[in-house]
């Protein structure tokens, strides 16, 4: 293990509206938290991504965006390689559809997506738009999932993955499910920055890469969650 | 102007009265539901109340209250203008703006980015002025690609005059196919929402103002207005120093395309800055307040670019109280703070509050900004010691505050 932590932002000029930054942000404050050192690439769509990252992360964008950021991906083939190598993704909405086989377009037409993750979306029939809340796979040991999302997609896992978490509270994939993994990638309709609210799910993809973490000050996550949890479960 | 029908004269007439109503009884300024009741009456009331006047309409993400603001002012001088000055920019509001001043031979209307292609189509109006297009309330506006994209064909549709900034490559590609726009460089601080060419996709290369995509000939127009620092040089060459009275570059460039809005009406820049110049305050924005010998100056930010906009006039040696709420008309979606870079603030005393605080505390947390979390606007106040004071709120957190302060001007 590593005491050192490269992060790969991909595509901020395309897959970045809806404050993913915050995610690249969370996951180099705990490390540094914790000692390590971490050395982020923002990797421009016009540029190649590189390979040899511990941590990739990519958000969500508009129909249009979305495609171009998976042509330029399949293109490209350095995320794909990344992974291959054993590399963490933590991929957000437009950027978890991508992960799939295949995902919809602006007109519903289906646009091929880089088979990252057995999965593939389409297009619903409304606007999933407000509060989330999911119980994670105990086989991952996390607390509850809480994050806001925002899309049309809906989500069909084939059996290569596994859900991330059960919905209480919001729309998730669409079948009581949200999220999925497989290995270190894990794809969520939780978007922008959804480790704000979910420290423990950044610490997973920071543990995947230098091994057991120290505890370290988690004051205003904590009372974040706590609000925002006690705002939408049931009392 | 002509006379209008006597359905649409009862209409305006019953609306006008509804909105009297509300304001007597303290529900509001009146001008949605007055609009609202004249619209039911007759559903072509703002196409009828449109017609015949010289109009022009202003719409952005950021700016368009303060814009507005300034061409009315400037236009004053030629005549009565009809406005919708409490901000209330979708149809019902016009309606209300248009009824209320119903023999003003100019309008000036501030129109929401979502409704700016039918109100052009009802009003046809005879200029629009865009000054900026970027990431706003993400959870009910549409996204703005696309946003931009029904601003084209609704433009495209019409013989209307655009006042457009050409520094803003989406607002550029929206007026791009219009028959007739008048470029004007105003500038563009926020760029995360213009890295790709609008029409391909590509990569555009920047430099300065300046911008052109790599891959396809979508470039940036000539200027024939420029906002160069404190100056605005005319499509003759001629610098005109603005001096205006409200603060901060982004509205010096709404000043910029004001002067280009009013200069289609025949308004020479001399004349039009009288008119800016006396704009010191709009819709209690930029506005001090007094409490217990403090001095409090509200500044309004609500997405991305309002908050770079709202930095740029605080004053780096003075404390701040930032206060953020997410109610329906703030976006209930909290991750813009996420693209907003605070630690511009390091090294100034910081207190946050507002409905959303803890959400505002976690992001300077990470962002390694020290503050102090109130659980109140009154707490906050009464922490700092007696002297001036900067806020920086986003949109209900602002209107709280200034319900608390007697909405004062």
């Amino acid at each position: 293990m590593t005491s050192h932590v490269r992060l790969v932002w991909i595509y901020p000029d395309l897959l970045s509206t809806y404050g993913d930054q915050g995610n690249v942000l969370i996951l180099e404050q705990r490390a540094r938290a914790r000692g390590l050192s971490v050395e982020t690439v923002h990797v421009r769509s016009s540029d190649p991504v590189p390979d040899q990252g511990d941590i990739y992360l990519i958000g969500g964008g508009e129909d249009r965006p979305q495609i171009l950021g998976a042509e330029r991906l399949r293109k490209d083939g350095g995320l794909n390689r990344a992974v291959a190598h054993g590399a963490a993704l933590l991929a957000v909405c437009a950027g978890y559809q991508i992960m799939g086989s295949v995902f919809g377009g602006e007109e519903g037409q289906p646009v091929p997506g880089l088979g990252l993750l057995d999965i593939s979306s389409g297009r619903g029939e409304r606007r999933a738009v407000g509060e989330l809340a999911a119980e994670v796979d105990p086989a991952l040991g996390l607390p509850t999932l809480t994050g806001f999302e925002n899309h049309m997609g809906v989500t069909r896992l084939g059996p290569g993955v596994r859900p991330l978490s059960r919905t209480i509270v919001g729309t998730g994939n669409g079948d009581g499910t949200e999220g999925c993994y497989a290995g270190k990638v894990i794809g969520t309709y939780l978007h922008g920055p959804a480790l704000a609210r979910n420290p423990a799910l950044a610490d997973l993809l920071l543990a995947w890469t230098v091994g057991p973490l120290a505890p370290i000050d988690d004051t205003w996550y904590q009372r974040l969650r706590e609000e925002r949890l006690a705002a939408v479960l049931p009392a | 102007m002509s006379q209008l029908p006597l359905r649409a004269q009862l209409a305006s007439a019953l609306g006008r009265t509804a909105a009297t109503l509300s304001r007597a009884t303290g529900r509001g300024d009146g001008s949605v539901i007055g609009g609202r009741v004249g619209l039911m009456l007759e559903p072509d009331l703002l196409r009828q109340l449109a017609a015949d006047r010289r109009l022009a309409l202003v719409s952005a993400t950021n700016g368009k209250t303060t814009t507005t603001r300034l061409i009315t002012s400037a236009l004053r001088q030629l005549g009565e203008v009809a406005t919708n000055a409490f901000g209330a920019n979708m149809p019902a509001g016009h309606v209300s703006a248009l009824s209320t001043a119903k023999d003003a031979p100019y309008a000036v209307l501030e129109v929401d980015e979502k409704y700016l292609p039918e109100v052009l189509d009802t009003t046809r109006a005879g200029v629009v002025c865009l000054m900026n297009l970027s990431r706003d309330q993400m959870d009910r506006a549409a996204e703005i690609w696309l946003l931009a994209q029904k601003w084209r064909r609704a433009l495209a549709a019409q013989p209307t005059l655009v006042i457009a900034n050409c520094d803003d490559p989406l607002v550029t590609w929206a007026a791009t196919g219009s028959a007739r726009v008048t470029w004007v460089s105003a500038g563009q601080r926020w760029r995360e929402d213009s890295w790709c060419c609008p029409e391909c996709g590509g990569p555009l290369d920047r430099k300065g103002v300046d911008w052109a995509c790599r891959e396809c000939a979508f470039r940036r127009p000539t200027p024939s207005w420029v906002l160069d620092g404190e100056d605005v040089i005319d499509p003759r060459g001629q610098r005109w120093r603005l001096d205006l009275q409200l603060p901060g570059q982004a509205n010096r460039s709404n000043a910029a395309i004001a002067l280009a809005t009013v200069a289609a009406f025949g308004l020479e820049p001399g004349h039009a800055l009288l008119g800016l110049r006396e704009v010191t305050s709009v819709a209690g924005r930029y506005t001090t307040v007094e409490r217990d010998g403090r001095s409090l100056r509200l500044l309004l930010a609500k997405n991305p670019a309002g908050w770079l906009e709202a930095f740029d006039v605080a004053d780096p040696s003075l404390p701040i109280i930032l206060s953020v709420n997410a109610q329906g008309p703030d976006g209930r979606d909290t991750s813009w703070l996420w693209d907003v870079d605070y630690r511009i603030l390091r090294g100034r005393p910081v207190l946050v509050t507002g409905e959303r605080r803890r959400d505002l505390a976690l992001r300077l947390y990470v962002a390694g900004v020290p503050f102090q979390l109130c659980d109140s606007f009154g707490q906050a106040v009464a922490v700092l010691p007696p002297g001036r004071i900067d806020v920086i709120a986003n949109y209900t957190a602002f209107q709280q505050i200034r319900t608390e302060f007697g909405r004062a001007e």
